[in-house]
Order: C-alpha cells, then structure tokens, then sequence
C-alpha cells in the first residue's frame, strides 16, 4: 500500500514536471534550441502572477487566464527579439543566448521582487484532500495532473491535426524545405515559443500555489524539466510527458526509501538513461 | 525580355570564396518549357537555388515579369508563384505522404493562391499517392518519393515550376511515367525550368535549352535544332555557339 501510495504521488510530481517538459521538448523538436532560461520564465511568470494576485486580490484562476496570454506574448517577443537572430544548425549560439538570458532574468527579478520567498494564495485548494480507495490525494496535484494531460493531449493534436502544427513539424523535418513550399520559419518559430513559454503560465500559478518560490529558483525547475525531456526523448510530446512520469515516480519512490533519496534518485535514472539509451525511452533514433 | 514570366541578367553566384554562377543570361516566358543541362558541377541546382531565394543575389539579376526580385526570400518566392522539385526531393521525413502535400496546400491557402491543383488531381496523376497516403515517406521508393516531391510543389500552384534532376536514380519506366506528367503541367499554364543530366529527355521535354559549363552559359537554342555535336561540345568546353 505504501508503494502504491509512492506511485500515486509519483505520478501527480510528473503532472508538474510535464508542464514544464512540454515547452522544452517542443522548442527543441522545432528549432534545436536547448532553452536554459525555462525555469527562470516559470519563476518570472510565477512573481508576476503573485503580485497580481495581492495587488487586484484575484483568485489563482483568474490569475492564470490573465498570465497565460501573458506568457503566450513574452514567448513570442522572445523569439522575435532574441531567438530568431541565434537560432540554426548549430545549437550552440541559442545556447549561449537561453544562459545570458537566464542570468539576466535572475537578476531583473531581485531587483525588482528582492529575495524572498513568496506564494500564492490559493483560497484553501492547495491543502484540500480527497480520499480514494484508502488513499488521500491532494486536491491540487489531481488539478496539476488533469491539466498536464490536457496540455500534451491538445499540443499532440495541434501538431498532428492543424495547419499550424504541421507547418511546425516540416520546418522541425526540413526548414529549407519547408520555406519551398511557403512556409514563414520565422513565423512559425515566434508562435512555437510562444505556446512553449505560455504552457508556462499554467505551469507557473500551480506552482507557485504549491509552494514558494523565489528569484533564484529557477534552475531547479530547469533541470526537472530538462531530465524529463532526455529520459523520454528530445523532441517528442508525448515522450516529454512519459519522461515526466518517470521522474516524478523514481522521486516519489526514492522518497520513500529515504527522504534524502528522492530527488538523487531522479538523477540517477535521468544518467541511466542517458547511458544506456541516449535517444530516450520513447525517442527516435 | 517582354513577354519573359523570369528572366536573369548577369546573374553571378557564391559558396564563400568560391564563384559557382559567372554573369548567367537567361529567359524563359509564360508556358515555356526550358531545359537546363550540364554536366557535374556545372551550376545547374545552383542556378535553380539562386532563382528560388536559396543564395544571396543581387536584386536586378533575377527579374519577374519585368520586376526586379532577386534576394527575395524564398517564402515570398512561393507565394509570387515560384516552386521548386529540389535536388535530392527534400521531403519532411516523419510525416506521411498526405502530411507532406499537405503541408503545401496549407501554405497555398494561407498564401492566398488559387489554381488548378488539387489532392483529387494530384491522385489522378500518381495513383500510387492516394494508395500510399498514410505512409511515412521515408519508406516509399524513389520514384514514389519523386511523385511526392513534384507534388507537393504543384499543390503551391505555381505559375513557374523549377525541377532538378527528378530522373535522377530512377529506373526508366518511372522516368516515363515522371515525365508524362509533365505535359498535363503545361496544360496548366505552368512554365517549367527543367535541370536534367539525361540530353535526350531534356530536347524531348522541352521547347529551348541551356547548356551551362563551370557557371557560364556555352549553349542555347531551340530543343529542337541543336545538335548532338553542339551539344557534346556546349558540355565538355570550346567556344559559345548560339544555333
Ligand atoms: N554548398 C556549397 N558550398 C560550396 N560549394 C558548392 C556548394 N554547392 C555547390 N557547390 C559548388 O558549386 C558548383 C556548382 O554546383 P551545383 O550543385 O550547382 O552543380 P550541378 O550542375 O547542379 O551539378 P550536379 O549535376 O552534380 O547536380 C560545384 O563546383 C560545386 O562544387
Ligand atoms: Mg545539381
């Protein structure tokens, strides 16, 4: 019972740790570009929802519909602005740009928020609980879950099934290909990151009502969705979400073994991964 | 140069350091078909390459009907009504056949093209595309890969096709069927710019032809009446000989 229990929470962990893989593994599927600056937009995203929040008192929903387009918008000029000058064959110049980025991201936000830890008032959702079978399972990573799958679920048919989504997929196949059959790769880049960046808005109000965050807690978040998108192979939606699942479980798991375990565990399966299977559980060679 | 649909002035090329295309004069007007031959190396996909926007050039060396647009990225080359069948067939690997005309109609769409082609059509023209629809490309043979390459550029309506080397490695009763497709092309209204190592294929295919020699053009006339022997000697060097 208490594995199963470690297996539950395991995969409600991997409910947050997808909606941070997802925009991951979609930048890099489309455009190579390894985005160190990810969890610094999550922090970002997640201190401007706070100060919403406390400065209009608005609920965490409300908060999420107003810092979602947000999102979508500060992805798109980041892509406009920054990305589209770097990005290419060569992964390594989006790299340096994500890293400078990063950084300066870090430091806007202590300067404008200091260092503290803060969170967002979720109105008593946050420590609810509802019992299934013998098991409590909080109201909030049943919520997170829900919109993880529906997240993946929608971006999967986005791109299988739009006009938009497979103009993505050519110009992640064949980009000057895909510019002989009309395609504005630019263009297609701005709304990429945007969607990347604004599946962090979500990302952003259900962590922050989870717990603090702070300026510099953004590396972290970096590194939980980046082990996501290796374990369950660089490029795919679907993937990014298994690998998600994987994390959060061999976390939940390790836990339980010893408090300490938990989130080496995690490392320790992402280098296992990438030891025995570079391309990822469910990646394409 | 009036009734020309695209016509080139001077045009010159680069990879770097390296000059592929030496000052190439060349015309081609509304439902003409031209062939382009060569031999290896000679700058004929560069050519191809520079007319779609693929390499720098300079505005006043590539002209559309009469407008100069050299340099114009290769998007906006689509959408003025330029396609191109590239080298090597360029196909979106991962997706199926569908997906990959797709792609193309989408584009059309957004672009706001409008022509005779249609998936229906394009079906009617290569049966075996409709039969392979949900199959990923990358597993269908080369002449089927072709048949999807030069699909996907009609299905960007153009009113100029450029094609290069789609006989490249087929075997001859594809060849065949590739190339009677090109008639109905025509029938389109469609001028076709047609690169082709095959000398007997091209004359047939076309109502002029170029022969191009290390970036320069040695070689130009009516299909019909350029000989066998002005041709060997347009390919492997002599003087310029206009017949
Ligand atoms: N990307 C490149 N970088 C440098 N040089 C190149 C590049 N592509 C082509 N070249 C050079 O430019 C010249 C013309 O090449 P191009 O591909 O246009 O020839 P081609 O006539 O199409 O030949 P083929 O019949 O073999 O396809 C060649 O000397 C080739 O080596
Ligand atoms: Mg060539």
């Amino acid at each position: 019972m208490q594995w199963f229990d470690a297996l539950v929470q395991g995969v409600l962990l991997g409910g947050m740790y997808a909606q941070y893989a997802l925009g991951m593994a979609l930048m890099f599927g489309v455009m190579k570009i390894v985005n160190v600056s990810h969890g610094d937009l999550v922090i970002l995203l997640s201190l401007v929802g706070i100060s919403l929040a406390s400065s209009f008192g608005l609920g965490p929903f409300t908060v999420m519909v107003a810092l979602v387009p947000l999102a979508l918008a500060l992805g798109w000029i980041l892509q406009k602005a920054i990305l589209n000058k770097v990005v290419g064959e060569d992964p390594l110049p989006s790299l340096i740009a994500t890293f400078g980025l990063s950084l300066a991201l870090q430091n806007l936000m202590l300067q404008i928020w200091s260092a503290n830890s803060r969170s967002l008032p979720g109105g008593g959702i946050e420590s609810r609980s509802i019992e299934i079978g013998g098991i409590y399972i909080g109201l909030l990573p049943v919520i997170v879950l829900v919109f993880a799958i529906g997240l993946t679920w929608g971006l999967d048919l986005m791109l299988k099934r739009t006009r938009f989504g497979r103009a993505l997929r050519a110009a992640a196949a064949d980009v000057e290909a895909a510019a002989m059959t009309g395609i504005d790769a630019r263009k297609v880049y701005a709304s990429a990151t945007a969607i990347a960046v604004g599946i962090l808005g979500f990302a952003a109000v259900f962590q922050s009502l989870r717990s603090t965050v702070a300026p510099a807690d953004g590396g972290a978040q970096l590194i939980y969705a980046f082990e996501a998108v290796i374990i369950g192979g660089m490029g795919s939606i679907w993937g990014a979400f298994a690998g998600s699942m994987v994390l959060g479980i061999t976390q939940a798991i390790g836990f339980r073994i010893d408090p300490g375990f938990g989130v080496l565990a995690g490392h320790l399966v992402f280098l296992l991964v990438l030891a025995t299977r570079p391309q990822g559980l469910f990646g394409k060679v | 140069m009036s009734g020309a649909i695209l016509s080139t002035h001077g045009l010159i090329a680069r990879y770097g350091d390296f000059q592929a295309l030496y000052g190439i004069d060349f015309e081609i007007d509304a439902g003409e078909a031209v062939a382009l031959i060569g031999a290896n190396g000679a700058g004929k996909s560069t050519f191809l390459r520079a007319l779609m926007g693929l390499l720098p050039v300079a505005a006043g060396m590539v002209r559309m009907e009469g407008t100069p647009i050299g340099g114009t990225a290769t998007d906006r080359m689509v959408q003025m009504g330029v396609a191109i069948v590239p080298e090597g067939r360029r196909l979106f690997a991962g997706m199926s056949v569908e997906d990959n005309l797709r792609v193309a109609m989408d584009q059309a769409e957004r672009l706001g093209r409008k022509g005779g082609w249609s998936l229906q059509r394009l079906h009617d023209l290569f049966p075996i595309l409709k039969e392979k629809a949900r199959t990923p490309v990358q597993s269908l043979s080369g002449g089927q890969q072709q048949m999807v390459s030069i699909g996907r550029a009609l299905l960007c309506q153009p009113k100029l096709l450029l094609c290069d080397e789609i006989s490249l490695g087929l075997a001859p009763k594809v060849i065949r069927e590739i190339y009677a497709a090109l008639p109905e092309v025509r029938a389109q209204g469609t001028s076709i710019i047609l690169v082709e190592q095959d000398v007997g294929l091209a004359k047939q295919a076309s109502d002029r032809l170029y022969c191009l020699l290390e970036g320069r053009v040695t070689l130009t006339g009516p299909s019909a009446e350029v000989t066998r022997d002005a041709i060997s000697q347009a390919y492997f060097g002599g003087s310029h000989a206009v017949v």
